[in-house]
């Protein structure tokens, strides 16, 4: 009897014991939750709240003297004398009537740096459509250099507090006399989404890597989803159960887990350097992204084409189609909500995808928006690569801008693929 | 006639093939007897049938062409060349032709051509000329004559269909077969330039060498850069970083993926897991930014404050191997929670059932028999995201450093194989350096190592499987 009464006393001790560690072990496990979500939360917090500022660009408003002997046209007719005019000049001419006092050589260089070297070609493009401007005064707002535009975003509404970097007092005696002339002016960053690369930050855009990606992108659907789809019937559908078709299969699975830069590696050897074909264009992105995607696409394509149930294919089979009528007229249909999914799926891997791409040359420094597959051009998460090693300030923020846009891009894309499965994916 | 216009112009070629194929089927039923039912197959067969007669020849011709096109054009201009230009060694061979093709292109050149690069560039657009102009009318000769053959050929008792379902049946087959041409692709490419790495640096040196600087001399008289290709700092670099990810990534996976598999509730999955795969989408890029902006120096800066507060020397590297390999181990968690939450859920609610039934807590079950019993495929899991790990590349080319120390102090910086493959191929490099060949010696073993650790991950899988039923 005691020694019963002793058992329980036993479980009795030790039960507090016990429900203490489970509850430890709960925590744990939220604790580790909650880890990685507070993760994702900074991660985005970090980005969101590095980038959104440069949506924003600050303006300059400078009264213009468009003199026609300034600018050096003397016929307004003739459009190369546009190309060639001074705009410049005009626009320092502008700078030293607001600083008057500025009269040394190196002062004044300094003054012309509080607006951007672009300012020039909007100048141009100003005069060129309004050519009636010609010797008048104008207001216009021109880009500011990134300097100060970097001063004026990170400025106390007082002026009290902001970024100086390696201002001079001076240089900020100008700025802030701007500020109380109420001629600087933070407006929406068309640049940001109009321009190509540039050197300077308040010049630069995502435009060109956009295009790029989408060049990439088109290039690889264009081949992974017919060559995905194709690889995946067939798989299903035709092979049967032999080595050839493991071998196929374990290649597959091997591919799915190799390392991007790998891919990389084979774009460069064979179509760069056997096949030699250009470097840095989106046609042999998108090839080596193929390749990389593929076994993907492959996988979600043979889990869509098996849930198509057997009773539809024999049913097609028992009225007299034939094999491909049965793949072509009702198994592909009814898989395709899943395999547009899976395609989807990986074309957003295909876009956040940058190592492969540096190794066949898509990290060029290039200016020019592409205009088609055989252009030179980079990519998105390239071109936040190149500007993450910009020691400019103004470039943090631009690269953090570039990194919202291309997660804007992937969460949309992910969302339409979920949407899309619950849309159209059909229970048996 | 360029190549796009080409193209366009057969797949219009192709449409014109089948609507003439078609027809010819349906008149000759319409005309010899009574209509479709007298045809072999439907008249929709005879006219792929056609088409396919076309296109296939037609683009078979132009893809065989554009590969070739280059290497015979550019032999066809060698050969024009003087005779003691072409003595030239062929890295400065190279760069004639270089100038050739950009006089032809743009007519633009560094400095006054010499007058047999002129003459060169001329006969070089002549022939491209000539070479585009050739592959049109082949091209399009052979599709259009091979769908006149063909359509001449229709009869009411041609087994279109069967014919065309083979075909069908060879291109699909051939698309599966892309998957094995991948793998020998990758293979061979690195494989073939790293056995002429080999010729230049010993494989024993190579696999036991303790020190990398991949800097080879330019001149043979060159002082202090004969380059050394050791390999093991290198190793050693990867596998510490790869060890802090999973460091990270392991424990919080694993406890993430039993929390919401045992005591979560299903709303309260539905909405987490979505939210953690959310960072296995995030661009690695993006990961490497972060790593290299905020982290970092984040922890620069806090080791640096708690070393003086401590009252240590010690420096902090700000490409340090902690900060990479922290967020690597970020990136990988929803890898290892994912791939456990499904083992997990595989083992069978009776051996649960039967340790509550035994008395025992929720986590001494888990601890004691769900964990045991998914052991080999937990293992699978963490040797997946160590491949993962170890094949990662953008986050320690943003966040690691280049120099390559063979150190295990997670606060210096050390340099991993995908860093130094990225490194020596960015940019312009010629192909017969063993500096450039050494970044495919480098894949080569990276190849190797992942595959290796995929092929174990499943061997494990498979073998240790409990069969439960």
């Amino acid at each position: 009897m005691s020694e019963k009464l002793s058992t329980i006393d036993l479980v009795n001790k030790n039960l507090a014991r016990r429900y203490r560690r489970e509850k430890r072990f709960r925590a744990y496990g939220i604790a580790s939750i909650m880890f990685g979500l507070l993760c994702l939360v900074i991660l985005f917090a970090d980005i969101i709240g590095k980038g959104h500022s440069a949506f924003l660009q600050t303006y300059v408003r400078l009264n213009v003297e468009l003199s026609a002997e300034a600018l050096g046209i003397s016929d307004i007719n003739d459009p190369s004398q546009f190309v060639r005019a001074n705009y410049d000049g005009v626009l320092r001419n502008a700078l030293r009537e607001r600083f008057p006092e500025v009269n040394k050589r190196r002062e004044k260089r300094n003054l012309y740096g509080i607006i951007s070297n672009g300012a020039g070609y909007q100048l141009r493009d100003l005069l060129e459509q309004n050519p009636q401007l010609i010797n008048t005064r104008v207001d216009i707002w021109v880009l500011a250099d990134d300097d100060y535009d970097t001063y004026y975003k990170s400025r106390s509404s007082d002026g009290s507090e902001a970024y100086t970097g390696r201002f001079s007092e001076t240089q900020i005696g100008w700025i802030e006399a701007l500020i109380a002339d109420g001629v600087v002016e933070k407006r929406f960053n068309r640049t940001f989404f109009q321009a190509g690369d540039s050197r300077e930050p308040e010049q630069a855009g995502i435009r060109g890597a956009m295009m790029g990606s989408l060049y990439t992108l088109i290039v690889t659907f264009v081949l992974s989803f017919p060559i995905g789809v194709a690889a995946a019937v067939y798989l299903e559908e035709y092979a049967h159960k032999n080595r050839f078709t493991d071998f196929i299969e374990v290649n597959i699975n091997n591919l799915a887990a190799v390392p991007s830069i790998i891919f990389g590696l084979l774009g460069l050897a064979i179509f760069i350097n056997f096949f030699s074909m250009p470097r840095s264009i989106p046609l042999v992105g998108g090839i080596v992204l193929t390749l990389m995607t593929l076994p993907t696409i492959i996988i979600s394509s043979r889990a869509a084409i098996k849930a198509v149930p057997p009773s539809i294919r024999e049913a097609a089979l028992g009225i007299g189609a034939s094999k491909m009528q049965v793949i072509l007229h009702h198994v592909l249909p009814l898989a395709m909500p899943g395999m547009l999914t899976g395609a989807i799926i990986g074309m957003a891997q295909a876009l956040g995808e940058t190592a492969p791409l540096l190794l066949i040359g898509m990290v060029a420094f290039i200016v020019d928006v592409p205009g088609g597959i055989t252009d030179p051009s980079t990519v998105l998460p390239v071109q936040i690569f190149l500007w993450s090693d910009s020691p400019e300030r103004a470039f943090v923020e631009r690269t953090s801008a570039a990194i919202m846009v291309l997660l804007g891009f992937l969460i949309v894309m992910n969302t339409l693929a979920v949407l899309l499965r619950r849309r159209l994916e059909r229970r048996w | 006639m360029n190549t796009s216009s080409l193209l366009l112009t057969i797949v219009v070629l192709i449409a014109v093939a089948y609507f003439f194929g078609r027809r010819r089927s349906v008149s000759l039923a319409d005309t010899s007897q009574g209509g479709y039912r007298n045809l072999n197959s439907l008249p929709f067969y005879y006219g792929t049938l056609t088409a396919l007669w076309c296109g296939i020849p037609a683009l078979l011709v132009v893809a065989l062409w554009l590969v070739f096109d280059n290497t015979i054009i550019d032999s066809l201009i060698l050969a024009q060349l003087p005779e003691p230009v072409r003595a030239l060694p062929d890295g400065e061979l190279g760069l004639v032709l270089n100038s050739i093709k950009n006089l032809a292109a743009e007519n633009m050149t560094a400095g006054d051509p010499e007058p047999y690069v002129v003459a060169a560039a001329d006969s070089l657009n002549r022939i491209t000329a000539i070479s585009q102009m050739a592959m049109a009318v082949l091209g399009l000769t052979l599709g259009m004559s091979l769908a006149v053959f063909s359509w001449f050929r229709i009869q009411p008792q041609q087994k279109a269909r069967l014919q065309v379902e083979k075909v069908f049946k060879f291109i699909l087959l051939s698309c599966a077969s892309i998957a094995i041409l991948t793998t020998v692709g990758i293979v061979f490419s690195v494989i073939f330039e790293s056995l002429r790495f080999f010729q230049a640096v010993p494989f024993t040196e190579f696999i036991f060498g303790t020190h990398w600087s991949p800097q080879m001399a330019i001149r043979a008289d060159q002082v202090g850069s004969s380059g050394a290709f050791g390999i093991i700092p290198l190793f050693t670099g990867t596998l510490l970083i790869s060890a802090i990810a999973l460091i990270v990534a392991v424990p919080t996976g694993l406890m993430t993926a039993i929390y919401l598999s045992e005591y979560a509730s299903s709303t309260v999955r539905s909405i987490v897991k979505p939210l953690l795969e959310v960072l296995a989408g995030i661009p690695t890029v993006v990961y490497g930014f972060f790593a290299a902006l905020t982290i970092a120096p984040l922890i620069r800066d806090g080791g640096a404050w708690t070393f003086e507060f401590l009252g240590l020397q010690m420096a902090i590297s700000s490409e340090s191997a902690l900060a990479a390999g922290l967020v690597m181990g970020v990136m990988i968690i929803p890898f290892v929670s994912s791939l456990s939450d499904d083992v997990i859920n595989a083992v069978p609610q009776a051996l649960r059932d039967g340790s509550f039934g035994l008395g025992a807590t929720r986590s001494e079950t888990i601890k004691q028999v769900v964990l045991p019993a998914a052991l080999p495929g937990i293992v699978g899991s963490v040797l997946l995201a160590a491949s993962r790990a170890i094949g990662e590349t953008m986050i320690v080319v943003m966040a690691a450093g280049l120099a390559a120390n063979l150190t295990a102090n997670p606060l210096e910086s050390v340099t991993t194989v995908t860093v130094q493959i990225v490194t020596l191929l960015v940019g312009d490099q010629e192909f017969d350096s063993p500096k450039t060949l050494a970044a495919f010696a480098l894949g080569l073993m990276l190849f190797i190592v992942t595959l290796a650790l995929n092929y174990l991950a499943l061997h494990v899988v498979k073998k240790y499987r409990e069969q439960y039923e």
